[in-house]
């Protein structure tokens, strides 16, 4: 019975790294062709295996991209830092205090995630060309921090909602300010939280192409997904340097899933279910 | 007094926020629409109002209906792929077996990467000469000669909508398998007890009870297939001759091509008409199931 039960398993597993191979195998592809010649990749039938490939498409991404990678980096920083900046105050008090409008708030958040990102970018390029500052990274900064705050008071609220209140009131007995115990009581408590409305600032940042392509439409500070979008117009014979590029810029993720995966599982189910 | 300052201290950043990033453009977005706004009127500030003409305009054009048609096609086949393969895994990923919550997380990948990645590599999958699939399909004889599954106007649409649904099915199935897990497991036993077979079990348990989840995940994908861009620029740029077309690449065009801001602005507004008759009707119907569900009980 147990040997039956056992056996039934190890054969599920199999299914299941069946379906992920299937499921995974265009970012094999994307791995393999980075790694061949490029002359490799015109051959047929294709290399189904990278071993005795090459580096040379790494080494032409980082020549080619190196500054576009910088610029995502500045922008994904940056993103993440001005959102929790406006999203912790926020969601501390959505979650502490009764005011009135706060429903309202809270629907308006829920709301906004649903305009589509065309739309922003069309009058966001008006305002911005206005204030003067399209293709600065400010611009892009302040245009995905649009895709990260309204996740990120949503989930950091939910969160600061499961806080016994309690623990504010005793800080607040010896005197402690609404800031104080934000800062020395809810945000330790609350990290977690605020690793995955970190982590999420950081990824839509790092992926928006949207912004990244009208609110910078000379390429002054390309980051790295118009990289890769010019970078096939102009090359595309050098698929190898394409492909390593593409997974140059999908480290972010991957070092997601591997150290963070129960934040990433917190964000994915968090933001879209939660209240 | 203070302390109420000091509450207001905590919300004013978020509030000023949202009236200027979302609130002003909104507007501006709707007053744009009205405008013939144009490249120059960045400079000049000249944008003379003229009413519904931008619209008028926008219907007018033999692009919107292909665009509009593209858009739920796209929309349709999208969700309903993505939604089926990622309750197949997520019903299968309930099961118990070694290594399961490591290849769980492992699939996620598609889903957070970059869309510009994700469309890149199916730009080089589909390529009509080197590309593995022609050249798969060439050498298992499936097909006699390539096919060109980008510059084809009659498999365009398709191919992108591949590349999409390939991109959604792990956000489908995490938040289904969330759903999943909801659901007591004294249900399926109390069932198998009374003899239901694992179909039974299926559409007596898992299904309605897992409708309120369904209900999100189809909403979101929804207001995220909409929103789709990145994944049609890189891999069709919305051609070959408006094959791949839709009406975020087309406000796109409309916008930034032909610097045509106010007809891109109309376009844009039409879709934001679109996500909220579909938000509506979703927050109707859980409604409904919910009162139904009262009436029940």
């Amino acid at each position: 019975m147990v040997v039956r039960t056992r056996v039934r398993r190890a054969f599920r597993t199999v299914i299941a790294l069946v379906i992920v191979g299937v499921l995974l195998f265009p970012l094999y592809w994307m791995v393999n062709a980075s790694l061949q010649p490029s002359s490799a990749l015109l051959e047929t039938p294709p290399r189904w295996s990278p071993i005795g490939g090459t580096l040379d498409g790494y080494r032409e991404a980082i020549q080619e991209q190196g500054r576009p990678l910088l610029n995502s980096i500045i922008i994904a920083v940056g993103t993440v830092t001005f959102t929790l900046a406006i999203s912790v105050p926020a969601a501390y008090a959505l979650s502490r205090f009764r005011l009135p409008g706060t429903g309202v708030l809270l629907f308006a958040l829920l709301l906004v995630q649903m305009i589509p990102g065309i739309v922003m970018a069309n009058s966001l390029y008006a305002v911005m060309n206005q204030m003067g500052i399209l293709g600065t990274h400010v611009a892009l900064i302040l245009a995905d921090s649009t895709l990260a705050v309204p996740f990120a008071v949503l989930i950091l609220r939910a969160f600061m909602v499961t806080v016994p209140t309690e623990l504010g009131e005793a800080a607040m007995v010896d005197g402690a300010g609404h800031g104080r115990i934000l800062w020395s009581v809810i945000l330790p408590v609350s990290r977690n939280a605020v690793i995955t409305a970190g982590l999420f600032g950081f990824l839509f940042a790092w992926a928006d192409f949207l912004f990244a392509v009208t609110l910078n439409s000379d390429d002054t500070i390309m980051p790295v997904t118009v990289g890769i979008y010019r970078f096939i117009g102009a090359h595309t014979a050098n698929w190898n340097a394409v492909m390593a590029t593409g997974v140059i810029a999908s480290i972010p993720a991957a070092i997601l899933i591997i150290a963070a995966q129960r934040y990433v599982a917190a964000g994915v189910t968090g933001g879209a279910l939660k209240d | 007094m203070s302390a109420r300052l000091a509450r207001i201290g905590f919300l004013a950043p978020i509030a000023v926020y949202l009236v200027l990033f979302f609130g002003y453009p909104l507007v501006s977005n709707i007053t744009m629409a009205m405008r013939e706004f144009t490249a120059a009127s960045f400079y000049t500030g000249d944008a003379p109002f003229v009413g519904f003409e931008n619209y008028a305009a926008v219907f007018g054009d033999p692009v919107f209906g292909t665009a509009l048609l593209n858009t739920a096609v796209f929309t349709v086949a999208s969700l309903a792929f993505q939604f089926a393969i990622g309750l197949a895994l997520a019903v299968f990923f309930q099961r118990h077996f070694p290594l399961n919550g490591v290849l769980r997380s492992v699939l996620l990948l598609p889903w957070l990467l970059p869309l510009v990645v994700s469309g890149t590599v199916w730009r080089w999958i589909y390529d009509q000469e080197y590309g593995v699939l022609n050249q798969v399909l060439l050498s298992t004889g499936v097909i006699e000669s390539e096919i060109p599954w980008l510059a084809s106007t009659s498999v365009a649409l398709t191919a992108v909508t591949v590349a999409n649904i390939w991109v959604g099915i792990p956000f489908n199935m995490v938040i289904l398998y969330g759903g999943l897990q909801g659901i007591p497991t004294q249900l399926y036993e109390a069932a198998s007890l009374d003899g239901a077979g694992p179909w039974k079990r299926f559409t007596n348990i898992t299904w309605p009870l897992l409708r309120p989840v369904s209900a999100v995940v189809l909403m979101l994908g929804l207001v995220y297939t909409l929103k789709v861009f990145d994944v049609i620029m890189v891999l069709t740029q919305g051609g070959p001759a408006n094959a791949t077309e839709t009406l975020t690449t087309w406000a796109y065009s409309l916008s930034f091509g032909d610097l045509n801001f106010g007809a891109g602005a109309a376009t844009g507004n039409l879709l934001i008409v679109l996500a909220l008759v579909f938000a509506v009707l979703y927050l109707r119907s859980t409604r409904e199931s919910a009162a139904a569900e009262q009436e029940r009980s």
